[in-house]
C-alpha cells in the first residue's frame, strides 16, 4: 500500500513541517522561549508521518514524550502545539501540558505521556469503545523500544489481542532508551518478534522509509478496521538530538549520529520523488516556503499570545466540581 | 423499605445504571462469576459479555483500558478485585485517570469508577487488608466515596457512577454481608454530603466506613452512662461536605476522628486540620483520634486484632476529649 500521488507529496510536506516545526522549537528553546524540557523527533519523522498519514481524522492516536511529529502528523494545529511549548494560555492545553503532555483531542490526538508505555494500556480501552461504538475507527499507540521493556507493554498488547480491538502498536526504535543502548536494555534483539507471542502480527520496517512505515501501517490499519484485530510494528529509525534538548550524548558516537543524518528520511523521500518525477525543484522550495510560513505563524502565535492568569491554575481539573473543599 | 446487604446494594445499583445508560460497562478480575465478595453477580446473564468483561490478571491494562474507554465515550466501572492491587495500577490511576482532563486543558473527560473493596478482616494478610483511601485523597482529580450502610452505597455508586469526573468507591469488605434498608424507589446519594448517622449533643465523633459502625456501637455504650454521642459519616472524602462538619462541632464542642486505615499521614490526620481550620473557636478539647498502628497488617488473629481499631477505642477518645 502506497500513497496516491497528491498524497505523496503531502506526505513530503508534513515530514518537512515536522523537522522545520521541531529545528525552530530547538532554537527557541535555547533562546529561552520555551520553558521545561523538550524531547525532539528530529531524524524520526518518516515513524510520525508514516503512522499516521494512513490515518483518517476520526481516528485515535496515543503518543509519547517525544511527541510534536506524531500531533503535526495527525493535524493537529502548529499554532496551539507551539503555543502550548511556549505555556500560553492559547496553547492546546492552555499552558497545563507542556511539550511532554500535549492533546489535541480535535483530530483524536488523545495526548504525549510523560509516562513511557502509558498508552499501550489506553489503547485496549480506546479500541473497546470503537466496537461498542460501533464505527469503524482505529486506534494508533506509538511508544519508544525503551517503552517496550515495561509491564504496560504486554499487559496492553495481551488484552487488545485478546478482545481484537481495532488497535496499531508502532514502536518507534531509536535504539536509545534515554541513554541506554538497546542492546543493554532489551533482551531477543527484536520487539516486534514479541507479537508472536500474542498471536498478532509482528514486522519491522526501516522508519526512515517513510513509503515503508506507511504500507506496513497502512496494511495493519486497514486489517484493523476489517476487525482482525491489533498488529505490532517496529520501525527502525536514528534519533538525530539527544534524549532532551541539552543532552551532552557523551555516551553515543558521534559516527553513529552521522551515519543517521546520511540516511535522513525526508533527504530519502525527496530523492525518490525528483527520481520519479514526481517533485521538481521548483515544487520543493514552493512547499518549504509554505511550511516556512506556517512554522513562522505558529512562533507569532505562540509570541503574541498571552501568558495564563495564575488562577488559571485552579480550572480544568474536573468537569464539575462546585465545592470550594 | 426492602432490607438487603451491602453488596445486593452495589449489585442493585449496578444494575439499575447499566439498564439506564448502556455506555456503562464493567470491567474486572472474575467479575462474572462475581468471584469474591459476588457484587457484580448475575449481571452478565443480564447484560452480556460485551459489557461485564472478566479480565486477565493486568491491573494496567484494567485500569488503563477503562480509562481510554473513557476518553471516547463509554463509563466504565473497574473493580478493583482488592483495593490492595491498585499499586499495579498506580501510573493509570494516579498519572492518567487524575491528570489526564486538567494536563489537556479539559479537553477530554474522564467518566469512571474505580470500585475499591478494601480493609481488614478475615486473616486476609498485608496484600488483602489495607485501607487505602488516604493515597487517593492526596491526589487531585480523584473523587472519593466511602459508604458505611447499604443504602448509602447503593446511592454514592449511583452518583460515581453518573458522575463525569473520576470517582472512586472504598467498600470495606467487611460491610457485605452487612444488611440495611434500601429505598424501594431508585435513589442517589449526593458526593459531597455528609450524613448525621446519630444525633447527639457532648461529642462528635466523625468515622468512616466500618467505624461508623463501630461508633455507633461506642455511641450507644456510651448512652448508658449519660454521655450523648453524634456519628458523624462524611460518606465522600473528596468533596468534602465541611458544613456539615463545622455544624455538627458548633453543637458538641468536641470531636473524635475514627478511621481504620494507620494513624500516620491518614484521612484522618486531615480532617483533623479541617475541623481546626473551620472550628477552632468551638473547640472544648485538643481533637482525638482512632486508627490502626502504623504497621502493615499482619496475618495471625491476635495481631490482626491489634491493628484493628474498634469500638472500645472510639470509647477511650471520646472519654479524653470529655475530660
Amino acid at each position: 500500500m502506497t500513497p496516491g500521488p497528491d498524497q505523496l507529496l503531502q506526505v513530503y510536506a508534513t515530514m518537512l513541517r515536522v523537522r522545520r516545526f521541531e529545528e525552530r522549537a530547538r532554537e527557541l528553546y535555547a533562546a529561552g522561549r520555551i520553558p521545561g524540557f523538550i524531547h525532539l523527533s528530529i531524524g524520526q519523522e518518516g515513524v510520525a508521518v508514516g503512522a499516521c498519514a494512513p490515518l483518517r481524522r476520526d481516528d485515535y492516536v496515543l503518543s509519547t514524550h517525544r511527541g510534536h511529529g506524531h500531533l503535526i502528523a495527525k493535524g493537529g494545529s502548529l499554532r496551539g502545539l507551539m503555543a502550548e511549548l511556549y505555556g500560553k494560555r492559547t496553547g492546546c492545553c492552555k499552558g497545563k501540558g507542556g511539550s511532554m503532555h500535549i492533546a489535541d483531542a480535535s483530530v483524536g490526538y488523545l495526548g504525549a505521556n510523560g509516562v513511557l508505555t502509558s498508552g499501550c494500556v489506553l489503547a485496549p480501552g480506546v479500541g473497546l469503545s470503537i466496537q461498542m461504538r460501533k464505527t469503524d475507527q482505529v486506534v494508533v499507540t506509538l511508544f519508544g523500544d525503551g517503552a517496550a521493556n515495561r509491564g504496560p507493554f504486554h499487559e496492553g498488547i495481551n488484552l487488545a489481542a485478546l478482545w481484537r480491538v481495532p488497535a496499531v502498536f508502532v514502536c518507534e526504535n531509536n535504539f536509545w532508551a534515554s541513554t541506554t543502548a538497546h542492546e543493554l536494555s532489551t533482551a531477543g534483539g527484536s520487539i516486534a518478534a514479541r507479537a508472536a507471542g500474542y498471536g498478532i502480527p509482528g514486522v519491522t520496517v526501516d522508519g526512515n522509509d517513510v513509503l515503508a512505515t506507511y504500507a506496513a501501517v497502512a496494511e495493519a490499519v486497514d486489517r484493523a478496521r476489517r476487525g482482525e484485530g491489533p498488529s505490532l510494528i517496529e520501525a527502525r529509525v536514528t534519533r538525530f538530538m539527544g534524549h532532551y534538548e541539552g543532552d551532552p550524548q557523551g555516551y553515543r558516537s558521534k559516527q553513529e549520529i552521522e551515519a543517521g543524518r546520511r540516511g535522513d528520511p525526508i533527504d530519502r523521500l525527496r530523492r525518490h520523488l525528483a527520481q520519479q518525477g514526481r517533485l521538481d525543484q521548483a515544487q520543493a522550495e514552493r512547499i518549504a516556503a509554505a511550511v516556512e510560513a506556517e512554522v513562522q505563524d505558529a512562533v507569532d502565535f505562540a509570541e503574541g499570545s498571552p501568558r495564563p492568569e495564575p488562577h488559571e491554575a485552579l480550572e480544568d481539573l474536573f468537569v464539575h466540581y462546585p465545592w470550594s473543599d | 423499605m426492602p432490607v438487603m446487604d451491602f453488596g445486593e446494594a452495589l449489585n442493585l445499583a449496578l444494575r439499575e445504571e447499566m439498564r439506564r445508560d448502556p455506555r456503562v460497562w464493567l470491567i474486572g478480575e472474575d467479575i462474572v462469576l462475581g468471584v469474591p465478595f459476588g457484587v457484580t453477580k448475575g449481571l452478565a446473564e443480564e447484560f452480556g459479555p460485551e459489557r461485564v468483561r472478566n479480565a486477565p490478571i493486568s491491573e494496567a491494562a484494567i485500569v488503563g483500558a477503562a480509562l481510554g474507554s473513557a476518553m471516547t465515550g463509554l463509563v466504565p466501572v473497574v473493580d478493583m478485585h482488592f483495593a490492595d492491587f491498585v499499586t499495579c495500577a498506580m501510573d493509570e490511576v494516579a498519572n492518567q485517570i487524575a491528570k489526564s482532563r486538567y494536563m489537556f486543558g479539559g479537553q477530554v473527560a474522564c467518566p469512571l469508577t474505580l470500585r475499591m473493596p478494601y480493609g481488614i478482616g478475615k486473616s486476609a494478610g498485608g496484600h488483602h487488608s489495607n485501607s487505602v483511601e488516604a493515597w487517593f485523597v492526596n491526589i487531585p482529580g480523584l473523587k472519593v466515596c466511602i459508604p458505611s450502610t447499604a443504602a448509602d452505597a447503593r446511592g454514592l455508586l449511583k452518583s460515581a457512577i453518573r458522575d463525569p469526573d473520576p470517582v472512586l468507591v472504598f467498600e470495606h469488605r467487611g460491610l457485605y454481608r452487612v444488611t440495611g434498608e434500601v429505598p424501594a424507589e431508585e435513589s442517589l446519594v449526593p458526593l459531597g454530603a455528609a450524613d448525621v448517622k446519630r444525633a447527639g449533643r457532648d461529642v462528635t465523633v466523625i468515622a468512616t466506613a466500618r467505624m461508623v459502625g463501630e461508633s455507633l456501637e461506642a455511641a450507644r455504650q456510651l448512652a448508658d452512662e449519660g454521655i450523648s454521642v453524634e456519628v458523624l459519616d462524611p460518606r465522600s472524602l473528596v468533596p468534602l461536605d465541611r458544613a456539615t462538619l463545622a455544624a455538627s462541632v458548633a453543637r458538641t464542642h468536641r470531636v473524635v476522628i475514627a478511621e481504620e486505615g494507620p494513624m500516620r499521614g491518614s484521612v484522618g490526620a486531615w480532617l483533623a486540620w479541617v475541623v481546626m481550620e473551620q472550628s477552632f473557636d468551638e473547640l472544648d478539647a485538643p481533637i482525638a483520634r482512632v486508627a490502626g498502628p502504623n504497621i502493615p497488617i499482619p496475618f495471625s488473629p491476635p495481631l490482626e486484632a491489634f491493628a484493628t481499631p474498634g469500638a472500645a477505642d472510639v470509647i477511650s477518645a471520646a472519654r479524653q476529649v470529655l475530660k
